[in-house]
């Protein structure tokens, strides 16, 4: 149900998309290569190291570290209603990245870069459908449905 | 091996091109090119075009260009790698040559981009990055540059102030470009007064879209000495690659893409970055100008705020840097960019760019970055 996954979805199948599931019951998930073990995150079905077909997901723990951020103020398209929105990109504990959005538990004068942050999976509170997500927060922060 | 050279330029008004079609735009910079090169239509036996498509209502747009020029039969194809379209259409060309398939061959990089509305280039935007992890958090091409802009800042304290003065040297050639867009200076003061876009980037960090096109003459060696009594030699033509997705890059600090292509380019061509007399940088961003001197070798990393402070890359500098404007005061019609900065170069090398003329201008430089660096072309250009 990868079409859950976002604000606006463009990518509604894809061979990783468990991830939205995972990600609604409040995981996040990376891939594990079944045959070399290479791990990504985000998931990639297909083994950029040995080219397996094979994988499994993994929880990560979302204990993160702020690579760069900026705050959008003019918008693309289905976004204009949230504008201006801060977007960050993080270093994952457990190796790859994530691009997320801010939480509003953190003000934009408090953002730096090199700052700790827990990626937390999201649903959107005021869709009817199931939209998930995930954003950035401070540390030990847990999964809440909305 | 022989050498590709170029016989024949030509260059249209960049800008919002309201009177014409893109291929009334194509034909402005073809017949400008052919008049420059002094030959005739016929001797040209195949053309190739750099476009980004999605941007056209025209679909296949090669064709229709090709039918305008009145060059059919000869053959035609469309390279398209974003924004470095038209550098993916010169590489093709002088590969075209080389291998002995076509003997004379006009590259055409143009492109409307105000045909469509503003509703569809914003939809568009929001799908210039990755569009499974990372365009459902509503990134856009400014906050993508930004984002190398604030680790720039972060890593080697470069400031607004250095950014900004990007896009005052720009401003400052592109008064005296008869074919930019924009042909007036600015001041710091007004850059640092003008709207926010994506933090830490304001209205003047950022290119303008625009319409335009411009075509380059290339022949083989010994047709070129022939034709041309000053050909310009394409010596370094090389291409690389980096992650689509931010997400992927082993630094967010300058373009993996742009470092390996100049190594290349520069091998392929025998010489060294301090051989460069003038460069033309894909400055679409003010960042991007300071990170393509850092990738290209024009000076060392972190200290591409200090060189265009220092005033390095004015005419008298180390080496002249988008001297026609770049695309921050020329405009950016993505497709004829690449094509665009080939013909100032060639310009130079010619000694024929007037009060924007860069002294003793024998080694030529181009960097054309496609996306936001996924893919990037330089190319390294001499004359005899």
């Amino acid at each position: 149900m990868f079409k859950w996954f976002g604000k606006v979805n463009y990518t509604p199948y894809t061979k990783v998309s468990d991830f939205a599931q995972h990600l609604r019951d409040g995981r996040l998930m990376g891939s594990r290569c079944s045959r070399c073990g290479a791990t990504s995150f985000p998931p990639r079905a297909d083994c950029e190291e040995c080219l397996s077909g094979d994988f499994e997901f993994f929880e990560v723990s979302g204990r993160a570290k702020l690579h760069t951020f900026t705050k959008i103020v003019a918008a693309p398209t289905g976004f204009e209603d949230v504008a201006p929105y801060l977007v960050g990109v993080v270093d994952l504990e457990e190796g790859g990245r994530a691009l997320a959005w801010f939480g509003d538990s953190i003000a934009e004068d408090e953002v730096e870069i090199g700052m700790d942050l827990q990626v937390v999976p999201r649903i959107f509170e005021e869709s009817e459908e199931i939209k998930v997500y995930y954003s950035l927060e401070p540390p030990g922060t847990t999964w809440s449905k909305t | 091996m022989k050498r590709v050279g170029i016989i024949g330029i030509g260059h249209g008004v960049f800008g919002r091109r309201s009177d014409a079609t893109v291929q009334e735009l194509a034909f402005e910079a073809f017949r400008d090119a052919l008049d420059d090169a002094g030959i005739e239509r016929d001797l040209i036996d195949a053309s190739v075009i750099g476009s980004v498509p999605e941007y056209h209502k025209q679909r296949s747009l090669a064709g229709v260009v090709q039918e305008y020029l009145g060059l059919v039969p000869k053959p035609t194809w469309l390279t398209e790698v974003a924004c470095a379209s038209g550098s993916a259409a010169m590489r093709t060309g002088w590969m075209a040559i080389r291998a002995g398939l076509h003997q004379v061959v006009a590259i055409i990089g143009c492109q409307k981009m105000t045909e469509l509305s503003t509703a569809e280039i914003l939809a568009l935007m929001g799908r210039v990055g990755e569009v499974q992890w990372e365009s459902g958090f509503g990134t856009t091409f400014p906050g993508y540059y930004a984002m190398f802009a604030k680790r720039h800042m972060h890593e080697y304290g470069t400031t607004r102030e250095q950014l900004l003065e990007v896009a005052v040297k720009n401003h400052f050639y592109g008064a005296k470009n008869p074919y930019a867009l924009f042909r007036k200076e600015i001041s710091a003061e007004k850059a640092m007064a003008s709207e926010e876009v994506a933090t830490p980037f304001q209205v003047y960090d950022c290119c303008a879209n625009a319409d335009g096109a411009a075509c380059v003459i290339l022949a083989g060696e010994d047709q070129a000495k022939e034709i041309s009594d000053k050909p310009v030699w394409l010596d370094g033509v090389a291409a690389a690659t980096a992650s689509m997705s931010v997400l992927r890059r082993p630094h967010l600090v300058g373009l993996p893409s742009a470092e390996q292509a100049a190594t290349e380019a520069y091998a392929m061509a025998g010489i060294e970055p301090t051989d460069v007399k003038v460069a033309q940088v894909h400055d679409c961003f003010t960042v991007a100008e300071i990170m393509a001197y850092e990738d290209l070798g024009f000076c060392g990393k972190g200290e591409g705020g200090p060189f265009v402070t220092d005033r390095q890359t004015y005419i008298g500098g180390q080496v002249a840097v988008n001297v026609d404007g770049g695309l921050k005061a020329k405009g950016h019609p993505i497709g004829a960019t690449g094509v665009s900065m080939t013909y100032e170069i060639a310009k130079q090398l010619r000694g024929e760019a007037g009060e924007r003329q860069v002294p003793d201008a024998d080694v030529g430089l181009t960097h054309n970055v496609g996306g936001i660096g996924q893919y990037c072309f330089v190319q390294v250009l001499k004359r005899d």
